[in-house]
């Protein structure tokens, strides 16, 4: 019989903790597809993050630590440069990344580490029941901002590939969303840039994809994509924010 | 043999670099040794002072709680150690810089215009080696040898210049005890 | 064993960590200690080794435990306020079953304290100190000798136990020389990757995850027992202290570390006078010399504990002597160090009173 579909090799058969709709599953997939495609599962290690991927390694199959909350950059530092052959890749929402994490994250840029970080951002604490996080946009409901987000008392989202493409050691950094096929294929193409920007020795890459939460946006799935092109692609726009020298 | 040596002046006097010296030249001669800094907390031209102990025992505290012998570099530093000095221990005095006698009649003072010779020596930061040596030839804790192959250890590349200056206040200072020592 | 060398404590720290086969440090500045990373700053990058200047204190353990993860022998140097900020990479590092070396010079505090020589991060070191049940394997060596043969002990310790080890000392070991004759080198070409190790799966039948996460409370409790177990081995193969003219003492001190080292000239100072005092010295802190101070206690009249910090060890002293014979205190704080004289004052108090 001919193989019209095969799941990538390092996609284990242990259903998924995600609820029904998350994209989660999609970015699982595109790195999976990405290192099989460029042969890197067996050189992989994935640094997991504390928010709903915490089991992320139960998913895809390679060697994998689990950081604690927001210091995924900061381990995936201590193993790149003991191990500079390996190919060294942090999985991190955006509460785990842009809030409590955001120091080691700035400074794993501001050093050029040569790894690569894949940043899933759904503008909330999707594990923890839906709180506001950095990324929650002007005026959102949240289990923390009840009334809405407001600026005046907790400022605006923040951009993180915008702030780290200022820092000269970043390589590669990029905005994706994960809300159409169109969306996914480029979000493909800008993650294997980075994977190349690391495999080729350049620097620090980071791929921002622009997620949803359609349990605590209380939507459904096809609501939620519809939110991401209507409300926050606006605010988070796509595009290549930084791609030095090099990078393909 | 356990000889305690407490060196105290201003940073950049030379306290811990004769003190090291003496440290290191014990340490040649196979003996144990401590060296113990105390700093002032700004990071120049506060006062400073350091404990060497030099022993042919293992020693136990670093510490010197009552000093047996000190070289004295300034006047905070005198008033400061002074009184805690042992009965008949030796206070060697860089009297250049200290207006005030000595208070109390029982220790052994040696008082030495230190900066004013080294300055007639050729160099006037020597004046703490002159000052060891004169510890050095009346407590012996090593010999005036070991200090000076110790010093060549210290003063290299482009330092290595003021050996022969250095060698020479020691030498002075070494005068300078004998003349003590036979005053007596 | 080579030729002795006259060092600065914390140098000797790098040196003897770097002749142990430490392959990588990641740290951050802190006084009184900044002297071991500028150290190993010079030497690393000579060796092909790494050293790296975190962002902070929190960024460094967790680089450590990166590094710790691919079973490198990994080091961080720190201070007080400092290891504070370390606390969470070192619980997330005991459930993980990773080796590395933590050395802690002491300062005093609490806060921002001073930079002076302190001892009062004992509990904080022996107890665990982050959150969760745990212990790390605690050192205290009393001379710089010690300290640069311990250094080695520390690694494979760690390594043999898949464990953090913390060498405590403080600011007053750190700034000090003394001679100092440094062990062999260790051939860093025989390492390679434990079985365990996270590099990327390549040539192994099974992949690799390192993990202190176990949702399911069995799995955890199991977890749980699983490192009890081994701190139980730890407790029964690895307690090392020192007596010091112990056998016919009537009085005993009990101290670590400078304080210890003090206390050797106070046992002296008693010797003199005829009176048979004597020092139990706890190397390990964590396994602690229990049942040493249960058996001591039968020939002793008491004990006296002295450490600069309110008491710390002294609960641990107390709890092997459970009630069997006095246990007196006399401590420093905020990084006062006491004279031997000080020390022996106090002690002295106590036998008058006594009698």
């Amino acid at each position: 019989m001919k193989t019209v579909y095969k799941k990538p090799e390092s996609i284990t058969n242990k259903p998924t903790t995600y609820c029904p709709g998350c994209p989660h599953g999609i970015a699982h997939r595109l790195v999976a597809e990405l290192l099989e495609e460029m042969n890197l599962t067996r050189e992989t290690v994935i640094v997991w993050p504390v928010g709903c991927s915490v089991f992320g390694y139960y998913f895809i199959g390679t060697d994998a630590v689990e950081a604690a909350h927001g210091r995924a950059c900061a381990m995936a530092t201590g193993i790149k440069r003991t191990h500079p052959e390996s190919f060294v890749m942090t999985y991190q929402g955006d509460g785990d990344l842009a809030s409590i994490g955001i120091a080691e994250t700035v400074h794993a840029a501001a050093r050029g580490e040569k790894i690569t970080v894949v940043y899933i951002n759904n503008g909330n604490y999707g594990m923890t029941g839906g709180q506001m996080a950095p990324t929650t946009l002007i005026g959102q409901k949240t289990t923390t901002s009840p009334y809405g987000r407001d600026p005046k008392l907790t400022g605006f989202p923040m951009h993180v590939p915008e702030m780290l493409a200022t820092l000269e050691a970043t390589a590669y950094i990029a905005r994706a969303a994960l809300d159409s096929p169109q969306h996914i294929i480029q979000a493909k193409k800008f993650l294997k840039k980075a994977f190349n920007t690391q495999v080729n020795g350049i620097g620090f890459s980071l791929v921002e994809m622009i997620s949803s939460c359609p349990t605590n946006w209380k939507m459904t799935p096809v609501e939620a994509m519809e939110r991401i092109r209507q409300e926050v692609l606006p605010v988070f726009p796509i595009g290549e924010f930084k791609v030095a020298e090099g990078v393909e | 043999m356990e000889k305690k040596l407490i060196i105290a002046g201003f940073g950049g006097q030379g306290v811990m670099l004769a003190g090291e010296l003496l440290a290191e030249a014990g340490k040649e001669e196979n003996k144990y040794v401590t060296f113990l800094p105390s700093y002032g907390p700004e990071m120049r031209g506060g006062t400073a002072n350091c404990d060497v102990i030099i022993s042919d025992e293992p020693i136990a505290s670093p510490i010197i709680s009552y000093p047996e012998a000190t070289i004295i570099l300034n006047l905070p530093s005198l008033d400061k150690f002074e009184p805690m000095m042992k009965k008949d221990g030796l206070l060697v005095l860089n009297k250049s810089l200290i207006p005030r006698e000595v208070k109390r009649d029982d220790l052994r003072v040696v008082g030495v215009d230190a900066q004013t010779i080294a300055k007639e020596l050729g160099n006037e930061k020597a004046a703490n080696m002159i000052l060891l040596g004169v510890y050095v030839a009346i407590e012996k804790p090593v010999s005036l040898d070991s200090v000076k192959s110790a010093m060549k250890l210290f003063l290299k590349g482009k330092k290595e210049k003021f050996i022969s200056a250095n060698e020479k206040a020691l030498e002075k200072g070494v005068g300078i005890a004998k003349e003590f020592l036979g005053g007596k | 064993m080579g030729e002795k060398i006259l060092m600065k404590g914390a140098e000797v720290i790098a040196e003897a960590a770097i002749r142990a086969g430490c392959m990588a440090f990641f740290g951050y500045p802190i006084t009184p200690q900044n002297e071991v990373p500028e150290y190993f700053s010079r030497r690393m990058p000579k060796l092909g080794r790494v050293f790296l200047q975190a962002g902070s204190e929190v960024a460094a353990i967790n680089m450590v435990y990166g590094a710790a993860c691919t079973g490198t022998r990994v080091i961080t140097t720190s201070s007080s306020p400092g290891i504070s900020l370390m606390q969470e990479g070192f619980s997330y590092i005991a459930n993980s079953d990773v080796p590395c070396v933590v050395v802690n010079a002491m300062r005093g505090g609490p806060g921002l304290g001073d930079i002076a020589p302190a001892q009062a991060d004992y509990s904080q070191a022996v107890k665990g100190g982050g959150h969760g049940d745990y212990h790390s394997i605690v050192i205290a060596p009393h001379t710089l000798q010690e300290e640069a043969d311990l250094m080695f002990d520390a690694f494979d310790l760690a390594d043999k136990y898949r464990i953090m080890t913390v060498v405590l000392v403080d600011g007053l070991m750190g700034q000090m020389m003394e001679p100092v004759e440094f062990k062999e080198w260790v051939d860093v070409k025989k390492f390679k990757a434990p079985d365990w190790a996270t590099v990327g799966q390549r040539d192994r039948d099974q992949r690799n995850i390192i993990t202190s996460l176990e949702i399911l409370p069995e799995g955890l409790e199991k977890m749980n027992l699983r490192l009890q177990e081994k701190y139980r081995k730890i407790e029964k193969n690895e307690i090392r202290f020192e007596e010091y003219k112990m056998d016919d003492a009537e009085y005993a001190i009990t101290a670590f570390g400078t304080v210890a080292r003090i206390a050797k000239t106070v046992v002296g100072m008693a010797r003199d006078e005829g009176i048979k005092l004597g020092l139990i010295r706890p190397i390990t802190l964590w396994p602690f010399p229990t049942k040493l101070i249960e058996k001591r206690a039968k020939q002793l009249k008491f004990f006296f504990d002295s450490e600069l910090n309110a008491g710390q060890m002294l609960e641990d002293v107390k709890l092997a002597v459970n009630g069997r014979k006095p246990v007196y205190f006399y401590g420093k704080l905020g990084g006062v160090v006491p004279s031997a004289e000080d020390i022996y004052k106090e002690f002295k108090k106590h036998m008058e009173g006594g009698r």
